[in-house]
């Protein structure tokens, strides 16, 4: 009761002073002094604190099951674990929205303590595009889908949180998600501050180049927590379903990381200029599309949660304004720098760059025609279709080998101008061994063709040039291959798991035995059990590989109350080889099971190599030292 | 100039886009099945339930002037809850009620039918669901009234209640 109501109070005070900064700072701002008022930084400080206040009273109604706030009602119940109980906090519309807020705040507050050396108008104008971005956040918040509704008379249970939802990588997804995201927020503030103030310059790049990597690290792990969450918990068996809301969280991690290469050239030779800006828009616009997406329910995905369309209207129009005034900032101050005319010679590392972006934009434009099309024909000819991985794996893998052989000549060019070298006989070498290999391996599996042969060759071929790279004697710039070195493994590892995935899906009963490439498996017993929440069917089968060693695999069926549904939990044994996988489901009124039995090669590579991309992000947060 | 007419193009193209997605999220995007009023039965041959002999489908149709068609299983449960309906509606002289037995063992479906009554005037069996399947079913039950020139009436997916048994009769009258 108690923290509901000053969570409530503390986030209509913090509108207050999120409006204040703004005068204080325009009048800051026409001063002729070099430092920043501290008030500005004071009065941002208590905005970001009052908004944690605000979040800290949500987090304790959950925790206490207040069921006189709606969105407790809504999305707990007393018989939920601790656990769930503070992560439901996020898991619904209006939590997540104050947590997008409380990150927002707290980004901005972090960023005028830490730019302290940069010029004061350039920080102040940063600051008050943030504020425009958070106050329209406040506003949303309060206005369309405030967390601190009262509900009167108080009900005695609440509904319950999705199960589907509790689950651990998904308690820590959104929160990691919206920091990668709100970083976003920061990098399109400054760099339209930077263009007002014609300070984009290498200094100014060395300084958002901090802010790029970070939310560009928290996108990357938060997308892998995403795909985790739905390989374990959906059961579906996958770990990318280009699913609409997927989609939306990788755009802007393709755009971001287009920007953080761009960033290193405008670092190194002040060129890409417009690249910088266009990009920095970009991915913001497209991390606000992406809530707009999934907060207004015009897609059907099963991510939707809120289905409002007063919601949806806000979003779009706060965006259209936010992508006009970027626009219109755009190009009335910023003008490109002829005078210098540096010119790019094509075998250069910036060249490469430059064909990197390309690459990137046209996979991000892809992704973008295949999620947004289908509201687009809808609306004009209301027709519906849905697209899925046959459009996105045409479009994409012919580029892909293109973009492979690229990235790995691409890191080893020099900047400037690189001679001609003769051709390397070690790259010529691990040429035909790449060949050589993917051509053995492609006869192994199912899809014999050549393009699967020169995908997987190219592949090889990147991840064995990395790996070389990683071990020469050159200059170290180890966070770029470290980074480089998984994604060719992630790529690898997509690749071979696809090629190689196979599954049977069968109907048993108890006792039944089944083979399945040279596999036995046996439906042994079930088990009912009971948990705080829920009930299970617990399955046990036995499998025994053609080695005759043998596995148990236990997965399960939960029954959840509150609200009623029934989820099936797979079971997974994983090893460095391969994932097995097993899963099963009712079958009306049967004594029959239905099982799905999935052999899995390399998935534990797919969230290893994507952990190597991210440390090697981390690795040049703290890497001093560049590359001259 | 030439900066003038990008950034005048481009907030146009971000104005189109602005109006189709507020558009966009004014459609509900729930699925409607469109109504199968209007329409009359396709063609079909299937066979009959107890003697096994192939039906035309013009056969069935000739001396009544309504007809209910319903797909029933003895495996089906709401089946099961309906079936006293049916035969409440089976009383009714100018109606008759065609059964579809969808997917069943026949040793079950006439243990369900020695049970329960026949309500049916006549029954066909559909082993594998294919006749279901050109009536544009969903699922079991499901209820159809055509009229004597084989114009879909009304279709009433799941169970009859009282309610769809007052329809009916309105129907009919």
């Amino acid at each position: 009761m108690l923290a509901n109501q000053i969570g409530q109070y503390s986030l209509i005070l913090g509108l207050f002073f999120s409006i204040l900064i703004i005068p204080v700072s325009i009048k800051n701002f026409n001063k002729n002094d070099q430092i920043i008022d501290s008030r500005i930084i004071s009065i941002s400080f208590l905005q970001f604190f009052l908004v944690l206040v605000s979040f800290c009273g949500l987090i304790l109604s959950f925790i206490n099951s207040d069921f006189s706030n709606q969105t407790v009602y809504n999305n707990s119940h007393t018989t939920k674990p601790l656990f769930y109980k503070i992560s439901g906090t996020w898991g619904n519309h209006e939590g997540s929205l104050l947590l997008w807020l409380l990150v927002l705040t707290l980004f901005i507050f972090l960023f005028l303590i830490k730019s302290s050396k940069q010029p004061k108008k350039y920080r102040i104008l940063t600051l008050i595009f943030q504020q425009i971005i958070i106050i329209g956040f406040f506003l949303f918040i309060l206005i369309t889908s405030n967390p601190f509704n009262y509900l009167f008379p108080v009900p005695n249970e609440g509904l319950g949180l999705n199960p589907i939802l509790q689950d651990p990588a998904l308690a820590i997804h959104p929160p990691i998600l919206y920091l990668g995201y709100v970083g976003s927020s920061i990098i399109l503030s400054s760099s339209l501050a930077a263009t007002v103030q014609k300070y984009i310059s290498k200094d100014w790049a060395k300084h958002i180049k901090i802010w790029i990597l970070v939310s560009w690290i928290f996108l990357t792990l938060g997308i892998m927590l995403g795909s985790i969450w739905a390989y374990y918990e959906l059961g579906w068996g996958g770990f990318w379903f280009w699913d609409p809301v997927e989609n939306v969280s990788l755009m802007p991690w393709l755009c971001l990381t287009a920007l953080l290469h761009c960033i290193l050239v405008l670092e190194k030779k002040l060129l890409l200029t417009s690249w910088v800006i266009i990009l920095s828009i970009a991915t913001f616009t497209l991390s606000m599309s992406g809530t707009f997406l999934v907060r207004s329910g015009i897609l059907n995905s099963i991510h939707t949660f809120a289905n409002d369309p007063g919601r949806g209207i806000f979003i779009l129009v706060f965006l259209f304004i936010l992508i006009f005034i970027s626009l219109v900032i755009f190009f009335s101050f910023h003008k490109k720098n002829h005078s210098k005319n540096i010119k790019i010679y094509w075998l250069s590392k910036e060249s490469s760059i430059l064909i990197n972006n390309w690459f990137m934009m046209y996979f991000l434009s892809v992704i973008l025609i295949g999620t947004v099309y289908p509201i687009f024909l809808e609306v004009l000819s209301s027709e519906k279709i849905s697209v899925g991985p046959p459009f996105y794996n045409k479009l994409i893998i012919p580029f892909l080998i293109i973009f492979l052989i690229f990235m790995s000549v691409g890191p080893n060019l020099n900047w400037i101008k690189s001679e001609f070298k003769k051709i390397d006989n070690k790259n010529i070498i691990i040429f035909i061994i790449s060949l050589v290999i993917s051509f053995l391996i492609i006869i192994q599996s199912d899809s014999k063709s050549l393009i699967n042969t020169i995908l997987i060759s190219s592949a090889f071929y990147l991840f064995f040039v990395t790996v070389k790279d990683f071990f020469s004697k050159k200059y170290k710039n180890y966070s770029q291959k470290i980074s480089h070195l998984g994604f060719s493994l992630l790529i690898l590892s997509i690749l071979l798991n696809n090629f190689f995935s196979s599954e049977i899906i069968t109907n048993l009963k108890v006792g039944e035995k089944f083979s399945f490439q040279e596999n036995h498996i046996t439906f042994e017993s079930i088990e009912n059990k009971e948990s705080k929440n829920y009930k299970s069917i617990i399955g046990h089968f036995r499998i025994e590989d053609k080695k005759g060693s043998l596995i148990k695999l236990k997965p399960e069926l939960r029954i959840y109350d509150y609200p009623f549904t029934i989820t099936s939990e797979a079971d997974i044994k994983t090893t460095i080889y391969s994932d097995k996988f097993l899963v099963m489901n009712l079958v009306k009124g049967n004594e029959y099971f239905n099982i799905r039995y999935q052999l899995k090669p390399f998935m534990i590579w797919i969230w290893i190599s994507t952990l190597i991309i991210v440390i090697g992000g981390i690795f040049s947060l703290f890497n001093k030292t560049y590359e001259k | 100039m030439k900066n003038k007419i990008f950034l005048i193009s481009l907030l146009l193209f971000f104005s189109f886009c602005f109006v189709v997605l507020f558009k966009g999220l004014n459609n509900s995007n729930v699925y409607v099945p469109k109504k199968t009023t209007e329409k009359t039965l396709v063609n079909f041959v299937a066979k009959d339930f107890f003697t096994e002999k192939e039906i035309y489908f013009d056969e069935i149709f000739i001396d009544s002037e309504f007809y209910i068609l319903n797909i029933w299983s003895s495996w089906c449960l709401p089946c099961r809850k309906e079936h006293p309906k049916l035969m409440q509606l089976s009383k009714n002289k100018s109606l008759k009620l065609i059964g579809l037995n969808y997917r069943d063992n026949k040793k079950n479906a006439k243990k369900f039918i020695n049970k329960f009554g026949n309500p049916y005037s006549s029954i066909l069996s559909d082993r594998d669901g294919t006749i279901a399947i050109e009536w544009g079913a969903y699922g079991v039950p499901e209820t159809t009234i055509i009229d004597r020139n084989k114009k879909i009436l009304k279709k009433f997916i799941g169970p009859l209640d009282d309610k769809s048994i007052k329809e009916i009769n309105l129907i009919i009258k």
